[in-house]
């Protein structure tokens, strides 16, 4: 389960880093996003201020989209899908391997995109770096579990562009409001000690929806 | 006989009709919201349906994903999720034209209207996806998926909102919740609803089948003839 997880791991990885230019689309288009909100907020540096981690997590998730879309796109062209069923390995590590590689992709763009918000809104972290990462960690796998299984539909249904974010964007809510929650008390201070509940919830989601997904997923292919 | 659903269909209607002149012209006003309180008879039966029916929806995925040929479980899916969503989207106009004249406000981000519209939507986009799949298998396992996916949301939903803790709605309304002199009328619009989706489901879940036959049986080629007699000329 594990190696042939890895081996489907190491092959996205592969083909993202082989075309640069569908990497530095996503994150142009995650950056424009962030540019927008403020625009659309207008120049009120307190409101930027106290709402970057909500901008933020609107980034990502839009940006989600785009990136979990791309990489069910590559394996339905050419039937690789087919080819990479064919292996003698459980639909499960499949499912694991591209989510785990949609999971990099999106910590790699929230990397890049964390200092970047926190230069344009003024934003500065009152709590621990090491909590930011976590619950940026935990959040961006509540994005890419359910989102990777739902690629793996709409990549291969007609309407593509519009169906993920259809079905992505309602079920991730939980995920949305949990984590903008916790960056939010990271960012600006915690006094009442609220966070951990807010981890918790996303943790638990990540766990309901990777184990769900992953049993699911053989379904999804098999049609 | 055919179609016998009908009669569920019509008892239910009856029923319905009964149950709401009962509500409306025969049980006193409420204390504080007057006659304003009256949409509950509604309100209430419409949330238990809904719930009931999106569960409903969810049995009959986990059944469709065993199936070896999910032909009939996949249209009762289909139309159990329809059905699931028209009463949704009842339930929260029913919400809002309450919420005006006793909270103030069509709308608010309390844990119960947010997973209600949550449940709604997700469940529109499974019909969604259900119109952009093609082939029979693939509708019926999609579907199927996708509806196991959005049912285990609702929960989640719902106490992730809980836990931000805002809600003007009042308490869940059960039988020890509610004056007694309410309950007939409440019960006869509950099996009402039960039977309306009831009866819904299964007309929806016959016109399916029907467009998934004619759909068969338009797309597949005419068997192609192996032995001709005669020269080809």
């Amino acid at each position: 389960m594990i190696r042939p997880a890895l081996g489907v791991l190491r092959k996205d990885l592969k083909l993202d880093l082989a075309s640069p230019g569908r990497l530095a689309a996503v994150v142009l288009f995650s950056v424009v996003t962030l540019l927008l909100f403020s625009f659309a907020v207008g120049p009120d540096t307190s409101s930027l201020q106290r709402n970057t981690a909500g901008y933020l997590w609107l980034a990502l998730t839009l940006s989600s989209t785009l990136a979990l879309g791309e990489s069910f796109r590559l394996e339905v062209e050419d039937d690789a899908l087919e080819g990479l069923l064919l292996l003698p390995v459980p639909p499960a590590a499949i499912f694991y391997g591209k989510a785990t590689a949609n999971l990099l992709f999106l910590l790699a763009l929230a990397a890049l995109l964390v200092p970047l918000s926190f230069g344009l809104y003024g934003a500065s972290v009152r709590g621990s770096f090491l909590e930011l990462a976590v619950i940026i960690a935990l959040g961006t796998a509540g994005l890419a579990g359910p989102g990777t299984l739902y690629s793996a539909m709409t990549a291969r249904a007609r309407g593509s562009d519009v169906m993920l974010p259809l079905l992505l964007f309602p079920l991730v809510i939980p995920v949305l409001i949990a984590s903008v929650k916790a960056t939010s008390l990271v960012l600006l201070g915690d006094p009442m000690g609220d966070r951990g509940a807010w981890f918790a919830l996303v943790g638990c989601f990540d766990l309901v929806y990777w184990t769900l997904c992953g049993l699911l997923f053989g379904k999804v292919v098999d049609a | 006989m055919r179609d016998r659903e009908n009669l569920l269909g019509a008892l239910g209607l009856l029923l319905l009709c009964l149950g709401s002149a009962w509500g409306l012209f025969y049980t006193p006003p409420e204390t504080k919201m007057a006659s304003v309180m009256r949409i509950f008879f509604i309100h209430v039966p419409t949330a238990w349906n809904a719930l009931l029916i999106a569960t409903f929806a969810f049995a009959l995925a986990v059944g469709v994903l065993f199936k070896k040929s999910p032909g009939k479980w996949d249209a009762a899916l289909a139309a159990t999720v329809e059905v699931a969503c028209v009463y949704t989207v009842m339930l929260l106009i029913q919400g809002s034209i309450w919420g005006k004249p006793t909270w103030g406000t069509y709308w608010d981000w309390d844990p119960r209207l947010t997973s209600a519209a949550v449940m709604g939507v997700a469940f529109a986009g499974v019909l969604s996806l259900r119109s952009f799949a093609e082939g029979p298998r693939r509708k019926a396992l999609w579907t199927a998926v996708a509806t196991i996916i959005a049912y285990v949301d609702v929960p989640i939903v719902y106490f992730s909102v809980q836990m931000t803790d805002r809600t003007l709605h009042q308490n869940l309304s059960s039988p020890t919740s509610v004056s007694s002199i309410y309950h007939w009328p409440l019960r006869a619009n509950a099996f009402a609803l039960l039977f309306i989706g009831i009866w819904l489901i299964i007309r929806r879940a016959r016109t399916i089948l029907l467009e998934a036959e004619d759909d068969a049986g338009g797309s597949s080629p005419a068997p192609e003839a192996t032995l001709v007699a005669g020269v080809e000329g």
